[in-house]
Formats: structure tokens, sequence, C-alpha cells
């Protein structure tokens, strides 16, 4: 055979890798597992835990719960333990597992008895397990303690066997993604000889408990259900191993189930038992809710949503299809998804309608499925008669008065034409009826439609046909006649009703589909993080009715409080550390959820890609259906998607930044240090020449000379640092101001008048120059720049040309020079910070070019350079500005 | 300049920096005026009050207090010349200062000979009574009665707006006057911030009294403050 059939799926190992990892960061799970209480699960734990402590491991006892066993007791001793918190429930104190201080101590190993444990109110958690996760997830391993019957999946089976309802239930996923399963197994005779010499419970409690649950053939049940259950656990694991090594073997796998869910009760059970199936079968699983044009009332929305929490902790795939076609939608999906197995419940049947209907339903997903088995599992005698209280004919959910008013509206419409039956004949009618019924479907529900279609079809009858005033029918063309009308009026009814359901889900789709296709527009405009914000709390409100608040993260990854400045919802302390928790763990928490259900509002994590950025807060009025918590998710999904980037682009600026202000620092001190140190040098030198000796006054005054010189220089470094930094903060605004060119240029000119000296400087403006809106201080700046260059770099040629004009919108000036120009190569750079001209004579920071772009484009405005085809370079400033318009006399 | 005529003006210097302080003592003494001197706000204050000097030279960037802060303080009843000093070079700063009363502004730092015209400037307006109808500046007179200024003895024609400006500038001659402080004066205070009439009519009147109306050697702009009027 070829090598290649033994290749494991990438997919799979992928999968396997990443559940790996995930594990190594987590502490490890190990379970004490026993068919019932008294096996002597906790004795084990503890016993083991011993040899661990033996090995100089950081052991320690987070919660125990040793039912005064003398034997447990005595190995409590010498194991350091975690004191229990106690806090008030309403009156009563309660002492529970002190979460926190476990994971502040963090031990190696953690010993928490009882994992299906059920928490106070007021705890985080409802649940211990979750407890539990949350010390796994921080590193630290855990022994437990666990009975079958608590097992989510097998509480059913155990309810069955022994009478007992189990409500202390963990999902089954922690028990198969535990890392160590130690079962503790005795005989049912030994059981029965430790509880009867008072080991488990007192000699009182024991005679009960025998007689209620401990009774022989119970124990035998629930003993092969352990071990069966553990016996699964090995084969499945020696299979994964296989399928990981390649080992051809005996392959189960390739099995995939599909379980179909409804919103009964029934389907509860169903998924426990597919999910056993899968597990035996070594198959994975999924479910499949089809939404028709089926309208749920409130109790199967309440049972819906039950059904899905379940699925979510049997660890079962759970998807949503819409689609007026069950049978299509269960079989495309599961062509699609290479499913082997389908598992439906056998629906009840209470009468012929349904049985046709079940019958349908049947054949048709048999045709359809073709090389797919299936299974479909009995109902069961006890959830139907719960169930059957809970009947109501769902189609015939319209109001009272809906019936009131068709029925009044055919009445009206028969006595009109009984009126005019004389001239038109009573056939005609029918149409006229027809007509009304079809109308009436558009505006009403489907059992008003019905009542409308009898009621007519029974007053034509009446009335109208001959012999009239009795329901007899003489001709059989009139029978066929009203048996047709009766047919086509229900048809029409019916099947508007159908569509105009439909089109309310389409509708509600098209809305969401809507809502976040606007969100998304919005958050592609915005910028920065304020504005996300508040795109996503006024689209939260009006998309989902909702108040909500966003904390977002600080740079430590710590949700940052400081912005209390809402006034819409305000977090209590409490509320502060459960939306931490929720930042911390990416899982959302607080009203309406399985952690810190006490608390007033809900969290949601705002997760990204590459972290968490938040949380958001919500006022939730009622728990969100199915289909709103995934446009819900969808929604927040895009809102956290918007942020991460804004926050990501943040991080990014702040990063750059900082290596530009690292390079700004070194390319300063490498600069500055020389331009600071040469003209302090002068200025020391020929000040101490002036002081030690005594020269004749020529040369007094050229020292003084130099001196101003130098002087001169450092003030013009430190102006252009100055400038610099005040570029470099970014607080910059011009303040525009009208403004004579004329002015700006000479007043330039006349500071430079020492450098200007060996030039000649035209100045050219044209006469109808008009005023223009400028910051007269930066521009000043920027042009005594240039030409201050000009006069350094253009040194031996004669011209220097200033050039002023207006041209549609903008101002432009000129500084052009008939000096040496600028290498091609260097034209790019030259506006660069420090950026010196290769060659260039000592003196200058490179700085000017760069502050003179800068003040230009605070001025929105932009510098050109290019050189001069005679030689020489030019300089060219645009700068948009509005010019006065007015006259002024 | 002979030293005598200053021998009698008293010019108090408050500024943190001992050496500016020295320099100043140093440059403002060898031109026979009489020096005290202030490192602080307070000091300043009580120095003012002690020795009533004919000027003061005030740093903005004192450390016990704001300097523009002091100088309401002092204009509350020091009504002889103040001219302020300050490394800030921010004109929004120079302009609250002299729109709170400072006669002058120096930025640091400055030529001495800079100092020295704008001591002297100040001083000389407060002697200069304003009664004084005939203003001389080079070859430009003013007859402030009969409104007519003359260049190299040929009349100007001026606008009486035009007249009203050249007539203030020429009054307050060495002295800087912000915009605001002009329109307000000439146009009224409406006209505070329409800065475009200001720039018109300087324009204006610099090619009807300048002999280079691009090299300006009467009226002189300080950049994003306002006009001075060279003695």
């Amino acid at each position: 055979m070829d090598n290649n059939d033994f290749r494991p799926d990438p997919d799979e190992l992928l999968a396997s890798l990443k559940l790996e990892e995930e594990k190594s960061k987590r502490g490890k799970l190990k379970i004490f597992f026993g068919m019932c209480a008294g096996v002597g699960k906790t004795y084990t734990m503890l016993k083991t835990a011993h040899a661990e402590k033996a090995k100089n491991n950081d052991i320690v006892i987070g919660y125990i719960e040793t039912h005064n066993r003398k034997e447990t007791n005595e190995l409590v001793e010498g194991f350091e333990v975690i004191p229990r918190k106690n806090f008030q429930y309403k009156t009563a104190m309660v002492q529970e597992m002190d979460l926190d201080a476990i994971i502040a101590r963090k031990p190696q190993i953690v010993i928490v008895d009882e994992l299906a444990h059920t928490n106070a109110p007021g705890s985080r958690h409802s649940k211990r397990f979750q407890d539990v996760r949350e010390i796994l997830d921080s590193g630290i391993n855990v022994y437990t303690t666990l009975n079958v019957q608590h097992l989510e999946s097998r509480s059913d089976t155990v309810s069955q066997i022994t009478g007992i309802i189990i409500r202390e239930t963990i999902p089954d996923e922690i028990f198969e993604t535990a890392d160590e399963i130690e079962v503790i197994d005795l005989t049912p005779d030994e059981l029965l000889q430790r509880m009867a010499e008072g080991k488990v419970y007192t000699q009182e409690r024991s005679k009960e408990a025998v007689a209620n649950f401990f009774r022989k053939g119970n124990i035998t049940a629930l003993r092969e259900m352990a071990l069966r259950l553990v016996a699964d656990r090995v084969d499945k694991q020696l299979h994964d191993y296989m399928q990981l090594k390649r080992i051809k073997g005996p392959w189960k796998s390739g099995l995939h189930l599909l379980v179909a869910v409804s919103h009964t009760q029934q389907s509860a059970r169903l998924l426990r038992w597919a999910k056993n199936l899968s597990y035996t079968m070594g198959g994975d699983l999924q479910a499949i809710y089809v939404e028709t044009a089926y309208k749920l009332n409130s109790r199967e929305k309440d049972q819906l949503n039950k059904n899905v929490t379940l699925a979510r902790q049997l660890g079962i795939k759970l998807r949503f299809v819409t689609n007026s076609d069950m049978v299509k939608a269960i079989v495309d999906f599961a062509q699609k998804e290479n499913i082997t197995h389908i598992i439906i419940g056998k629906p009840r049947v209470r009468n012929l309608v349904n049985l046709l209907r079940l019958s349908n339903f049947l054949n048709k997903l048999i045709r359809y499925s073709g090389n797919i088995d299936l299974y479909i599992l009995g109902s069961d005698i006890q959830t139907r008669e719960k169930f059957k209280k809970n009947i109501s004919f769902p189609s015939f959910t319209s109001k009272f008065h809906q019936y009131l008013v068709t029925s009044f509206i055919i009445i009206i419409t028969a006595l009109i034409f009984f009126l005019l039956t004389d001239y038109i004949g009573y056939q005609v009618v029918s149409f006229a009826l027809l007509f009304v019924v079809s109308i009436l479907a558009f505006f009403f529900g489907r059992g008003p439609i019905l009542l409308a279609a009898t009621l007519s079809a029974m007053i034509w009858d009446y009335f109208f046909i001959p012999p009239p005033y009795t329901l007899h029918v003489d001709r059989p063309e009139d029978m066929l006649m009203l048996i047709m009308f009766f047919i086509i009026a229900l048809l029409n009814g019916v099947l508007t009703s159908r569509i105009k359901i439909q089109e309310m889900k389409i509708r509600v789709r098209e809305e969401r589909t809507n809502a976040l296709y606007q969100l998304t527009k919005e958050l592609s405009t915005a910028t920065g993080v304020e504005e996300v914000l508040s795109i996503a709390k006024n689209d939260i409100s009006k998309y989902f009715k909702l108040r909500s608040r966003i904390l977002l993260r600080n740079e430590s990854n710590q949700l940052d409080f400081s912005s209390q400045n809402d006034k819409e919802i305000h977090l209590s302390g409490n509320d502060l550390s459960v939306a931490s928790w929720t930042f911390q763990h990416s899982a959302k928490a607080g009203k309406n959820t399985d952690t810190l259900p006490s608390c007033n509002f809900t969290f949601y994590p705002l997760k990204g890609n590459q972290m968490n950025l938040g949380v958001i807060a919500v006022q939730q009025v009622k728990i969100f259906t199915q289909g709103e918590e995934q446009f819900w998710e969808a929604f927040i999904s895009q809102i956290s998607g918007k942020l991460e980037r804004e926050f990501l682009r943040n991080m990014a600026r702040q990063a750059f930044l900082l290596t530009e202000s690292d390079k700004l620092y070194k390319t300063l001190f490498n600069s500055i240090s020389h331009e600071l140190r040469i003209p302090v040098a002068t200025i020391m030198g020929a000040s101490d020449s002036l002081l030690s000796t005594h020269h004749p006054f020529e040369v007094q005054n050229e020292l003084s000379q130099e001196i101003f010189k130098a002087s001169k220089r450092l003030n013009r470094l430190i102006e252009n640092l100055l400038n610099m930094s005040r570029l470099e903060s970014g607080r910059i605004t011009p303040l525009l101001d009208w403004c004579d060119i004329h002015d700006l240029i000479n007043k330039v000119a006349e500071n430079l008048r020492d450098e200007l000296a060996p030039f000649n400087l035209h100045i050219v403006i044209p006469d109808d120059m008009p005023f223009v809106k400028i910051d007269f201080g930066l521009m000043e700046q920027v042009l005594h720049n240039l030409l201050y260059n000009a006069t350094q770099y253009a040194l031996g040629s004669e011209n220097l040309r200033v050039k002023a004009f207006f041209d549609n919108g903008f101002l432009t000036l000129q500084v052009m020079d008939r000096g040496p120009g600028f290498q091609r190569n260097e034209l790019p750079l030259i506006f660069n910070k420090f950026y010196r001209v290769e060659g260039s004579k000592a003196g200058g920071t490179g700085l000017g070019l760069s502050i003179a772009k800068g003040f230009v484009e605070a001025h929105k405005g932009t510098i050109a350079v290019e050189n001069r085809q005679n030689g020489g370079a030019k300089f060219t400033i645009k700068i948009p500005t509005e010019i006065l318009q007015e006259e002024i006399n | 300049m002979d030293q005598n005529a200053n021998f009698q003006e008293l010019i108090l210097i408050i500024d943190d920096e001992v050496q500016i302080r020295r320099l100043l003592e140093i440059t403002l003494s060898s031109e026979g005026y009489k020096i005290t001197e202030a490192a602080t706000g307070k000091e300043g204050l009580v120095a003012a009050a002690t020795h009533n000097p004919s000027l003061i030279i005030l740093d903005l960037g004192l450390p016990d207090v704001d300097g523009s802060e002091l100088l309401k303080k002092l204009r509350e009843w020091f009504h002889k010349p103040i001219i302020i000093l300050s490394v800030r070079n921010l004109e929004a700063d120079i302009i609250e200062a002299l729109d709170n009363g400072a006669d002058d502004f120096l930025a640091k730092p400055f030529r001495t000979g800079e100092l020295l015209a704008r001591v002297r400037s100040a001083l000389r307006k407060r002697q200069v009574a304003s009664e004084i109808p005939f203003l001389t500046f080079g070859s430009l007179t003013i007859d402030l009665p009969n409104h007519i200024a003359r260049k190299n003895g040929e009349i100007i024609k001026l606008t009486s707006t035009e007249f009203s400006l050249l007539a203030l500038l020429a009054q307050n001659s060495g002295r800087v006057l912000t915009h605001q402080s002009i329109l307000k004066e000439i146009w009224g205070f409406g006209y505070i911030g329409q800065t475009q009439y200001l720039r018109v009519f300087v324009a204006q009147l610099r090619k009807k009294i300048e002999d280079d109306p691009s090299k300006p050697k009467l009226l002189l702009t300080e950049s994003g403050i306002g006009y001075r009027f060279q003695e």
C-alpha cells in the first residue's frame, strides 16, 4: 500500500500540537474518579499527595471535605491548608474555597475536593469546576475527585437507574481533557461492608443511604458505567496515539456524527445520548439546528437556549442553519461536512397530521440522505408527559382580536354580496370571498386565516349555494367548487403567512447584515481610539438598544479604569473587579453568565488577534437569543478588530517616535557638541586674551568682533534647536494674520544685512501682489533660513533673487542663488534633519532646511528644491492662502 | 551722549540672573545712569516703592512671581516706563506684557546698543510733553496742530487716517506699538483684529514718507507684534 495512506491529517496534527502546547502552559488536572461516594477517592487522593510531598513537591490543600472520616482526617495532617473564604450570603455566613488565595500562593499542586460542587451564590463562579479551570490556567496542577453520576452526559442515565435527580453536573469536556484519571474501584460488596462499618457515613445515615441510593443493583450499574467510561477513555487515548503516530490499525475514526437538535426538551436527551455514542464510536460530533419559518414561543425559545448551552457544555459544535426545508438543510450540511451518521430524535406522534408530517419527514430524510447512516432515537414517556403541559398550538399564536376582526370582515363581505347575489349570481361570490381571504393573509397569522377560510366556505355553502339556508349542496359541480374553494382558501392563507414569516426572518437578517455593514463602514473611516469608542457606543445603543461602556487596556496590559467620565453606566468597585476578570480570562462574565452572575452588568471581552483590548460592559435587559448572541459577537468582534488596529498603529507610532528620538538624540549629541564647542572655544580664547594681555585697540576690537560672531553663531544654534523642538513636539500652529509680502522680505533682508552685503539681492514682487494670510514670525524664519543658506553656500557668486507671487489660491515664494547647486542624489535628502551637504563648510547643524520645511508644512504648504539651468539652487515654497479681497481706503 | 544728562536717572533692574544684572549694570552705568537691582519679584516691588526709579527693566521669568503679574501690580501705581526683558521671544508673551502696560520690550539675547536706545527713548518720551507741536525725523517734519507732514520741505498728501497713524507712531517714536493698540487708537474698538487695515495704511504711508519703501528706515516692522517709529 502506498505510504501516503498512513499520513496523519495535517489539520489533526496541528490541532493536537496546539492542544499539547496549551496543556503544557496550563496546570495538569488529575481526577480521582469513582462510581459513587465512599469508595475512597479523597483518601486515595491524599495518599498520593503524601507521596508527592515526600518527593519535595510543593503541595497544599485548597479545599477538602473529610466528612469526618477518621482515616481521611489523619491524612490531612502535615499539609498546608489554605483557609476558606467566609462571606455573607443573605443572612447566613457561607464558606467557600478561596480561589484568589490559592492562585496567589501558587503551589505546584493544589488539592481541590469535589469537582462537581456548586458554589454559594455570590461567589465568582457558579461552579467549582470553573474555579479549577482558573487555577489550571494560572499554571497550578490540581488534584480533584469526581463521581460518575456528576458527568453531564451520564447524569440522565444515573437518574434513570437510581431515580434520583442529579443537580450537580460538570461538562464532559473537563473529564475528557483531564490529564490523568485515576479510577478508584471497589466491589459493591466491599463498599456495602464499609458502609455497614460506618466508615462512610454515620451508622444512622448509612442505613438511610443504603436503602435509597446504595442498593447493590445501583452500585453495580454505576460501577459498570464508571469502568466503561475509563475504558473508553483509554481506548480513545490509544486511538489518538495511533492516529498521531501513523500506526495502521483498526481505525474507528473517519466517523463524523451529526445530531439534529430542535427546541424540544427531548433534544437535550438526544444530545447526551449522541455524545455517549460518539465517544464510544470514537467519531467526532456536531450538532445542527435548523431555523425554519416556524415561530418559536417563549417557552420553546427557553428550551432552545438550554439545549444550546448543553451542547456547549458537552463540547459539541452547534451550527445554526436557516432553511424552510429541514431535511434539505440537514442533508446539505451533512454532505458538506462529510457526515457519516445523522442522529435524530423520534418526534412525538399525537395525531394524524403529526403522523403524516413525521412520515413525510422521515421518508424524505431516508431518501435524500443516501449513504449516510440514520439513527433515530425513541422518545421517552416521562419527558413527553412533562412536555404535554407545555404544548400550545404554535401556529395559533395570533391574538384573540385577530380572529374577531377576520370573522367580522368575512361576514361583512358576505353581507354585501348577499344583497347583490340576485344580480351577479352565487358563483362569483366565491371568488370575492377567496379574494378577501387572500388579502387577509397579508395581515394576519395562520390561525385567523384558517378560521376565515372555513367560515367563508360555510357561509358560501349555507347562504349562497342552492338550496340556500342549508349546508346541503345539490349539484355535484357546486360540491366540487366548494371543496376547491376551501382548499384554495386554506392554501392561500397558509402560504402567504409562511412567506410573511420567512420574509420577517430575512428582514431581521438583512437588518443585522446592514447594521454590521454600517458599523464596518463607520469604523473604516474612524481615526483614533476615541472616535472608535463613540461609534461603538452609538451603534450598540442603536442596534441593540443597550447602554454600554467600554474599558480599555493600558500600556501595562491592565484594564484602565481611569476613564470614569461615563455618566450612563457607573461601575462600582465590585463591577470593576468583574471587568478585570473578564479582561484577564477573555471570557464573558457578570449578569446572565456562569461567572459572577450576581453583578448588575454583563461584561464581554474585546479580543483581538494578538491581544486583549478591553472589556465592554452592557446593561442587559434580557438574555440574548441565539441569533442575537451571534449578531452581538460579530458586532463586538468588528469593534475589537478596529480597536486592535488602532492600538497597534499607536504602538507602531510610539516605537517609531522612540527610535526617531533615539536617532535624534545621537545625532544631536554628535552634531551639537561640535557646534557648541567651536563658538565657546572662540569666546573663551578671545576673552581670556583680552583679560590677560593688554592689546592695542585694533586687536581688542578684533577679538571683541570674534566674540560677538561666536555668540551670534551660538544664538543661531539655540534658535534652531528651539524651533526644532517646537516642531518635534507638534505644537506649531500658525497664527494666520494679514501680511504684506514686501514687509516680510524686507524684514528678512534687513536682519541678514551683514550676510547679504557681498550680494546683489533682487526682490521681485508683482505690483498687484495681494495681502496674504500667513504667520509672519514662522515665515520670516523660513525665509531667513533659506536666504542665510544661500549666503553661506553661494558665496562667490553675485546675484540672489527672492521672488513672490500669488496664483490660483497659492502664495509662491522662491529663493534662487547662483552657487554650486546640489548633487542630483542629494536633492531628496536635503530637507532631512541633520543632513548636511557633503563637503559643506564648518558651522551649521543641518537643521535650517528641515525647520523651514516643518514651518511651511505647518501652513499646509510644500517646499521643493531644484537646480537652476545655468547653475545654482532654487527653493520654491507654495502655501495655500486666502487673499484680501476688500478695498480699503 | 553726555554722561551728566543721565545723572539723576535711576534705573531699577529686576532679574534673577546675576550675569544679566551685571551686564546691564555695566552697560547702563557707563552711560551715566544710576542703578539699583533686585533678584526677585518681591524685592523688585519693594525696591520700586523705596527708590521710585525713573525706569524699570523687568525680566518676565522670575523665580518667585510671574513677571506679567508683577507688571500688573507695578502698574497699579508705577506710571513711569517699564521695559520688559525676556528670553521668551514668543510674540504672545510680549504682546500681553505690552498690553498690560509695558512700554517696550527686549528679547534676550540683545545688543547693548539696542538696549540703550530703548532706555533712552522710554525716558525721553516721559520728558517730551505731548504738547510739542512739531516733530522732526531726518527730512520728515510733522506739524501736529495743522495736520501737515513735510518731506524735504514739501507737503506730503496724506488722508486723515494716514495722518492720524503717522502722528500716533511719531509721538511714540522709538517705542513699539502693538497692532491692536494702533487699531484701537486710530479706528476704534470695533476694528481690533482687523489687521488688514493697518497693513494697507502702513504700506501707503511707507510709500509717502520713506526714501526707499522697500528698505524702511522710519516705520519699522516688529515681527508679529506691531510697529515702531524710528527716532
